[in-house]
């Protein structure tokens, strides 16, 4: 088995709402695939279909080598969760609903627990109530850490962690990572993203626009050019695949999608480089053109691109 | 009274010129905008409460030989505690015992909204860190509890008004405009102490739970305070915001001043409640929170454990209540037959019962009450599951090795096990209290088997509000439609006389009717047969359905 998850044509309908609109997945076992999204485009909708919390509407879903839905009790053993926003009960302390939900889930490694409490910087004996988002979101990373669950389902697990604590994740998603255990990372925080996943799928409105190592993605989005040349450059915006070409007396700024970049700096090469720098495509930049059409729509005032 | 409160504070009230009341009329505003449904709901609900036994009580005690009866009956300790002061008693028209009889039972109402109201604008609004975004605007220190304030004291002041009105113009002998008038300004005035104490209790914890549970125990133990005092003719009635307003005599004597003690007692309360906040930080309390285990025991780990640790507080909390509920009627026992057979309309719904003996066709009566009190109990822990899946909280739990069959399951059994214990420990309550003072022997088996019938209506109950859970979440709150028809229907069926279908329709109304009537199994089995599928019909629901997410 390679395939950890796979989903395919996946929609989950709220009412009016498409939530999940024929979503495909695929997370390979072993790696941390990242999962990005903006808020509200399906990332905690499939994977609470991935948890048999909620039932598909229509597709094809397959985790651990069966069925979310039909097999929830068998799988969910194997598997780890920590949602986006954690509710504790509170009158039970966080040590207290850590080990509810580790031994439940069935069984928890005691001394990795405290290790991670250690690490973590959690006081286990405070009561639920009165734990800042940021403790209630560490309490539920380490019941899901302390387990052996072969598959982690992480939505969004940082969201109110502090940059110091955002490090230890890392550290300890990292020991996931080399332990051949399979994260599905979802997030909006693009930094840790890129840190972390070997893949990465961007999820919009419910479907996935683009799935691949950052690599790959890298090669389909635009690289920013800046040079300062001998000469002035002429006939660089006529170049297929140059945007944005900003043209100075000796000094150009452009940017090339990735397939035409070789003919750019060809072209540019002409006038005599004397300096070159080149910005690599950041996730943010993914994202945006993944998103720069609704941005654009909605800078420009045309209210014309109706979402589907 | 917040105006005699904060000049004693008003040191850091040099600056501008609201200084730390600053914003105080904006949150009032607020305050109203986000209770205009909850204040209504009250206000009316109290006024009712009042109103329709207010109404009820001409025909319930028609000649003045009932309601020397119904005086008798109550010139005992019990009577006394359960009421209110004896002297009412000497004069015993309807106002005395509109006064007498309700009062002091319709202010804990008044003392729960108005503890509630104050802790809900203050205390729960610093614990869910709305309070910091207000406070950061141009808004005063003192300003929020002012509001609070302001807003629970014009409640009671319209709950006054409403009360003197309706009860005014129901032209019932004895209840007059004046006598009114006071009853009116009495209920107004104990909440007005008890918003008061809450505005004190919302200092000392870092948690509106803990701060209204804390002001509702100080409502409870005014009540008790008064009833010891009551019971006795002493004058411990006077150590109680409770009795100073009973002590008014409203429809007999119709006297004021006692109603200065209530009003006095909220301006103290109140000038400390606003002295101890400018001493704790904004969503600190005064008292630390205790600290509890740093790792789970193995009971609170299986499925069964950790349900009943959810609901342990309201199962102890409701057994409690039970036990006394049950104890309240007890001791009323001995006297009912010599009491209740000068009241026709009692008379005629008791032989229309057609109990061997008056005692057995009054337990009939009440064991229907407390059945019913326990369905409340039932839906509560029922409907337990729907909270945690709303919460969000459910969530975690169905992501591990839980099957929703088992999780679901685990709070029924709380409902279904908890439900019965109440009512049986009401029922061996009253047994061990009343049983005592008849003489008939067999009596205390009776009473708790005529408890004991009524566990299968219990269960239906459940079966419907988990059936609800399974197949329409969002109507689950509909199970409490069972408890209410039950109640109205057990409660007035007997004395207004209820044609049969009425009383078929409810699960309570099929149970044999014990002591009075005979024991038959067959029905019993079919409503446990019932509940059972019920139980079945709901988990395979909720088998089949999305999961409430937040």
């Amino acid at each position: 088995m390679t395939t950890a998850i796979a989903i395919s044509g996946l929609v989950k309908t709220f009412g009016s709402t498409r939530a999940l609109d024929g979503l495909d997945l695929t997370v390979n076992t072993g790696e941390v695939h990242g999962f990005l999204g903006p808020n509200g485009a399906g990332k905690s909708t499939t994977i609470r279909v991935l948890l048999g919390i909620l039932r598909a509407d229509s597709g094809s879903v397959t985790m651990l080598g069966g069925d979310p839905w039909a097999d929830a009790v068998a799988l969910h053993p194997r598997l780890a969760y920590v949602p986006g926003d954690v509710e504790l009960w509170p009158n039970l302390t966080g040590g207290e609903a850590i080990d509810l939900l580790g031994r439940l889930r069935g069984g928890l490694d005691s001394r990795r627990r405290d290790e991670l409490i250690e690490r973590f910087d959690l006081d286990p004996s405070k009561k639920g109530r009165t734990y800042s988002k940021g403790n209630r979101q560490k309490v539920a990373i380490v019941a899901a850490l302390a387990s052996d669950a072969e598959l982690l389902l992480l939505d969004e697990p940082t969201a109110g962690l502090d940059p110091l604590m955002e490090v230890v994740f890392q550290d300890v998603i990292g020991e996931v990572k080399a332990a051949g255990r399979t994260v599905l990372l979802s997030s909006h925080i693009l930094a840790q993203v890129e840190k972390l996943a070997d893949r990465i799928s961007i999820i919009r409105l419910g479907k996935i626009v683009q799935s691949g190592t950052l690599v790959e993605m890298r090669h389909l989005t635009r690289t920013t050019i800046e040079a300062d040349t001998a000469g002035p450059v002429t006939g660089l915006e006529r170049l297929p695949g140059v945007h944005d070409a900003e043209v100075g007396d000796g000094h150009v700024r452009f940017s090339v999608d990735g397939a035409h970049l070789d003919a750019a700096i060809k072209h540019l090469g002409e006038f005599g480089i004397r300096t070159l720098t080149s910005h690599p495509p950041t996730l943010e930049e993914l994202m945006l053109r993944h998103y720069g059409d609704e941005l654009a729509a909605e800078n420009n005032g045309s209210r014309q691109g109706v979402r589907k | 009274m917040t105006a005699t409160a904060t000049p004693a504070l008003g040191r850091t009230a040099e600056r501008t010129g609201g200084g730390t009341l600053a914003g105080t009329g904006v949150l009032l505003r607020f305050g109203l905008r986000r209770d205009r449904v909850r204040i209504p709901v009250w206000l009316a609900a109290l006024t009712l409460g009042t109103l329709w036994p207010a109404a009820a009580f001409p025909q319930l005690y028609a000649t003045a030989a009932d309601r020397q009866a119904a005086a008798a009956t109550m010139r005992s300790p019990a009577g006394l505690a359960f009421t209110g002061p004896e002297h009412y008693l000497s004069d015993y028209h309807y106002g005395s015992m509109v006064s007498h009889q309700m009062l002091g039972f319709m202010v804990i109402m008044v003392g729960i909204m108005s503890v509630l109201m104050v802790a809900r604008h203050t205390r729960t609004e610093e614990e869910s860190g709305r309070a910091e975004l207000v406070r950061a605007a141009v808004v005063g220190r003192h300003a929020q509890l002012a509001a609070a304030l302001i807003l629970t004291i014009a409640v009671n002041i319209a709950l006054a008004l409403l009360l003197t009105l309706s009860l005014g113009s129901l032209g019932v002998d004895g209840v007059t405009w004046g006598g009114s008038l006071l009853y009116g300004a009495a209920n107004a005035a104990v909440g007005i102490t008890f918003a008061g104490i809450a505005a004190v209790t919302v200092q000392i914890t870092e948690h509106s739970r803990g701060a209204s549970g804390m002001g509702l125990a100080v409502v409870g133990a005014a009540y008790l305070v008064r009833a010891a005092g009551d019971s006795v003719g002493s004058g411990l009635s006077w150590a109680s915001p409770i009795g100073w307003a009973q002590q008014t005599f409203a429809y007999l004597d119709d006297r004021w001043w006692p109603l200065l003690l209530n009003l006095a007692a909220a301006a103290v309360a109140a000038a400390i409640g606003f002295a101890l906040s400018v001493r704790r930080d904004l969503g600190a309390g005064l008292r630390a929170t205790r600290r509890g285990r740093s790792a789970a025991s193995r009971a609170l780990t299986t499925p069964l454990g950790f349900a009943f640790r959810l609901h342990r507080g309201m199962l102890v909390g409701f057994a409690i209540g039970m036990l006394v509920l049950g104890m309240s009627y007890g001791p009323f026992l001995g006297d009912i037959e010599t009491q209740l057979q000068d009241i026709e309309i009692f008379k005629e719904a008791l032989v229309q019962l057609g109990g061997a003996t008056f005692v057995d066709s009054f337990v009939a009566m009440i064991m229907v009450l407390l059945a019913v009190v326990a369905a409340i109990y039932a839906v509560i822990a029922t409907l337990r599951s729907r909270s945690e899946e709303n919460s969000g909280r459910a969530e975690p739990v169905l992501a591990t090795g839980l099957s929703r069959t088992r999780w679901l399951g685990s709070h029924l059994t709380v409902a279904l096990v908890g439900g019965p214990l109440m009512l049986l420990l009401a029922g061996v309550a009253l047994a061990a209290t009343g049983a005592p003072t008849v003489n008939e022997s067999g009596l205390f088996g009776e009473i708790v088997a005529a408890a004991a019938a009524y566990i299968p209506a219990l269960w239906v109950t459940t079966g419907l509000a988990v059936a609800l859970v399974g197949w329409f979440p969002r109507a689950s709150a509909l199970a409490w439609l069972v408890v209410v028809y039950a109640g109205v229907v057990g409660y007035f069926g007997t004395i207004l006389q209820f044609p049969d279908w009425m009383d078929n329709l409810s699960p309570f109304g099929h149970i044999p009717r014990l002591p009075i009537e005979g024991f038959s199994w067959t029905p019993l089995l079919i409503l446990t047969a019932i509940a059972a599928g019920l139980v079945a019909v709901g988990l395979y629901g909720f088998r089949r359905r999305d999961i409430t997410t937040k």
